[in-house]
């Protein structure tokens, strides 16, 4: 089954090496990771979606909590969240085909970010599924470059078990 | 205080109470060598600094103290390797200190330059690279934390030669160290100590199943308590060995692959198993689906990673052995209402008739030496206290079956990563750390090739470590394989031919030389040996076909077993 990690790190060199060489060493999958600073000064935080039945998922979080530069390991797949990919991608639009395209643009609320005689670049965010759907309805089109972001995730403020 | 890197180095070490250190010197770490004759350290200058890493770790698993070895950048330090994957392997406690190039010139591929951090990542505990002199002192005193603390293991300290040579204002870190990302479980959880115990009392065939971590946690006591006091037999793993005086009447001897037929008839029928300090090795739990199939597990560990990795446990404790069983003894303590030996009697009589009926044994021979005998007539001749560390191989499986332990840190050998070239450099470790014990190191004519330069070390610190060789010729543990499960392919395997003459091996570096061909002669001439208040080698011709038995072949379950 696929689950989203949220981790903590301390922002310091090597720690990306040191969560990837645990997933390759022990041949864990990762299937997107994703790193960016927090608010909070010398700490980074990682959504790592990943795969695994329930006892190799244990293992993943517990391999990595033991990692001395991990601070704190979520599984938002165990709670009420929200998930969100970006994607950028430049899709093929001649005459013909630019007044569809922007249909679609408009109906899956993307955004376009770049345009030129016969290509739009087109910005959109959502979850996996929604993305799918929007990049398999491109290929129609021509997608000549795309860009995947990975998921980002954050936990919902009431859970639903709770209401 | 203005003072250089190199010597703030020292400075910490005293602050860590290091008084001996395992080294090799080398442009990257010349600074640090040019400051030690100001400093009351010991350094014992090895050979190679493979055996600089296992000797320090000789010396923490005889000690109980972190074990400390220095090395310069590059070849220095890949060198280190082995000895460090061998540390991780069983939760040894070391920081280990590598020169590196100077920081400029880090990444620009320079002489003797190596990213030592990223080869070791995956088999230290941690590693730091420090970049700044001010972070000098505060990061070795993490990485002695860190070594020492919750499950122990190998630190790794990268120096550049730069931050060496610089100066800066040093004033002794006094607060202790707080990281908020380790925070290691002590104290067992009372709730899952409460269900243990009454799972235990329950039971009617419990066992004690103990492994290394037993004997890093100094919980020996405890665990004897319990043992002697709820009547639970006991079995321990190659790295547990020491754990419990194997001479007692509830020592079942080691289980797993080359474990007795009770050790693991008992496992195989137990309804109730405490783990305690031991990871469920595949050498130990035979074919994982068969493993203990009646039984209960209970399973104390300080690492959580190691509960649930390889078997379902019911009974999860994450907590430091030594207060875990504390907390089950005193559970014991306070139900003195319970009849342990009555509940468990049919069990107990079985446990030893089982021992009884299946004992470590081999054929003996009138003339040809059995090296089963060669370690019967050794145990006859060395005082309780003698520290035995084994190489890897058959050597160690015969070490571990037909040897006492009565004591733990009294047995040192490569349990997890099986490292052929352990035993003589951990010796010497020991031997500095107990100068006037009986270290002797059970070898193989295989493994003792692997770091045998250190006899040059050995005799220029006048370190008395006895090596005793079970030489049969073979790399006999790998032959073993190929006869059973190989169809007698015997490749290269027999390294009789070009086997250097170990007697004039010894007397070269100035050690005295034995070497046993006659049965007759053994004994003598092992008192002899052991006498010698040089560092020795005896070369005991044995069998060269001898197996080790019982085995669990590779696989199979551990009711599987091969008996003799």
């Amino acid at each position: 089954m696929r689950h989203v990690l949220s981790v903590l790190v301390e922002d310091e060199p090597g720690v990306l090496s040191r969560v990837s060489a645990l997933f390759s060493g022990r041949g864990f999958n990762i299937t997107s990771l994703n790193v960016a600073p927090t608010l909070e000064a010398q700490v980074s935080h990682m959504t790592i979606t990943t795969r695994g039945d329930e006892q190799i998922i244990e293992q993943i979080i517990k391999q990595l909590r033991k990692l001395v530069t991990v601070i704190k390991v979520v599984d938002i797949t165990a709670v009420t969240a929200v998930e969100r990919e970006l994607v950028l991608l430049k899709v093929q639009a001649g005459d013909e085909n630019r007044a569809e395209i922007l249909r679609i643009v408009d109906i899956f609320r993307c955004k376009v970010v770049d345009v030129s005689v016969d290509e739009l670049s087109i910005e959109v965010t959502g979850t996996g599924e929604k993305l799918d759907a929007l990049i398999k309805l491109m290929e129609k089109f021509g997608v000549k470059e795309l860009v995947r972001s990975g998921v980002c995730a954050l936990k919902r403020s009431i859970q639903a078990d709770k209401v | 205080m203005q003072l250089m890197g190199a010597e703030i180095l020292f400075e910490c070490l005293g602050q860590e109470k290091v008084d001996v250190i395992f080294g090799y010197p080398g442009g990257a770490v010349i600074d640090i060598y040019h400051a030690l004759p100001q400093y009351p350290i010991e350094h014992i200058l090895v050979r190679h600094e493979q055996a600089a890493v296992h000797a320090a770790d000789g010396y923490a698993r005889a000690t109980g103290k972190v074990g400390v070895s220095l090395v310069t950048s590059g070849p220095g330090a890949t060198n280190t390797v082995t000895g460090i994957a061998t540390a991780y392997m069983d939760s040894i406690p070391l920081v280990v200190i590598t020169g590196q190039v100077p920081m400029p010139l880090i990444g620009n591929d320079a002489f003797q330059e190596v990213d030592i951090i990223g080869i070791t990542r995956s088999c230290t505990k941690h590693n730091y690279l420090v970049r700044d002199i001010n972070d000098l002192a505060s990061t070795l005193q993490k990485a002695f934390y860190l070594a020492r603390t919750g499950r122990p293991g190998p630190v790794l300290v990268d120096i550049p030669k730069d931050i060496l040579a610089a100066k800066t204002q040093y004033k002794p870190i006094t607060t202790p160290v707080k990281m908020r990302s380790y925070n290691p479980t002590y104290t067992p959880h009372p709730g899952q100590i409460r269900r243990a115990f009454k799972e235990l009392s329950k039971a009617k065939r419990p066992l004690f199943y103990v492994g290394g971590g037993v004997i890093t946690s100094n919980a020996t006591e405890e665990l004897s308590w319990l043992i002697d006091n709820c009547h639970i037999p006991v079995t321990a793993t190659l790295m547990g060995l020491g754990a419990y005086p194997t001479h007692k009447p509830l020592w079942l001897g080691m289980l797993g692959m080359h474990g007795t037929f009770a050790a693991n008839t008992a496992v195989s029928t137990a309804d109730v198993i405490v783990a305690v300090g031991a990871r469920f090795d595949d050498r130990v739990t035979g074919k994982i689906s068969a493993f203990a199939p009646q039984a209960k597990i209970i399973h104390v560990d300080i690492d959580p990673t190691s509960i649930q990795k390889n078997v379902t446990v019911s009974i999860p404790v994450v907590a430091d052995c030594k207060e875990a069983l504390q907390a089950i003894k005193k559970e014991a303590e306070n139900n003195k209402d319970i009849c342990w030996e009555e509940k468990q009697n049919e069990w107990l009589q079985d446990t030893v008739s089982w021992k009884k009926e299946h004992p470590f044994k081999y054929i003996d021979d009138e003339k040809i030496i059995k090296p089963q005998y060669v370690l019967e007539e050794l145990q006859k001749l060395i005082p309780e206290d003698t520290i035995i560390a084994t190489e890897v191989g058959q050597n160690q499986m015969w070490a571990a079956q037909f040897l006492q332990f009565f004591h733990p840190r009294h047995f040192l050998t490569s349990g997890g990563l099986g490292t052929m070239g352990y035993g003589l450099p951990a010796a010497m470790g020991a031997q500095k750390a107990f100068p006037n014990r009986l270290v002797v190191n059970v070898a193989g004519d295989g493994s003792i090739q692997m770091n045998i330069q250190e006899l040059g070390t050995l005799m220029a610190y006048k370190l008395p470590v006895k090596i005793l060789i079970l030489n049969n010729g073979v790399l006999g543990m790998v032959r073993q394989w190929q006869e059973l499960f190989y169809k007698k392919n015997y490749s290269q395997t027999n390294i009789a031919e070009s086997q250097p003459d170990f007697v004039k091996l010894a007397e070269a570096y100035g050690a005295g030389g034995y070497r046993i061909t006659e049965k007759s002669a053994l004994r003598e001439t092992l008192q002899k040996a052991l006498d010698d208040p040089r560092a020795a080698i005896i070369d005991v011709q044995i069998c060269p076909h001898e197996n080790v038995y019982p085995m669990v072949p590779p696989g199979k379950a551990l009711t599987e077993m091969l008996l003799i």
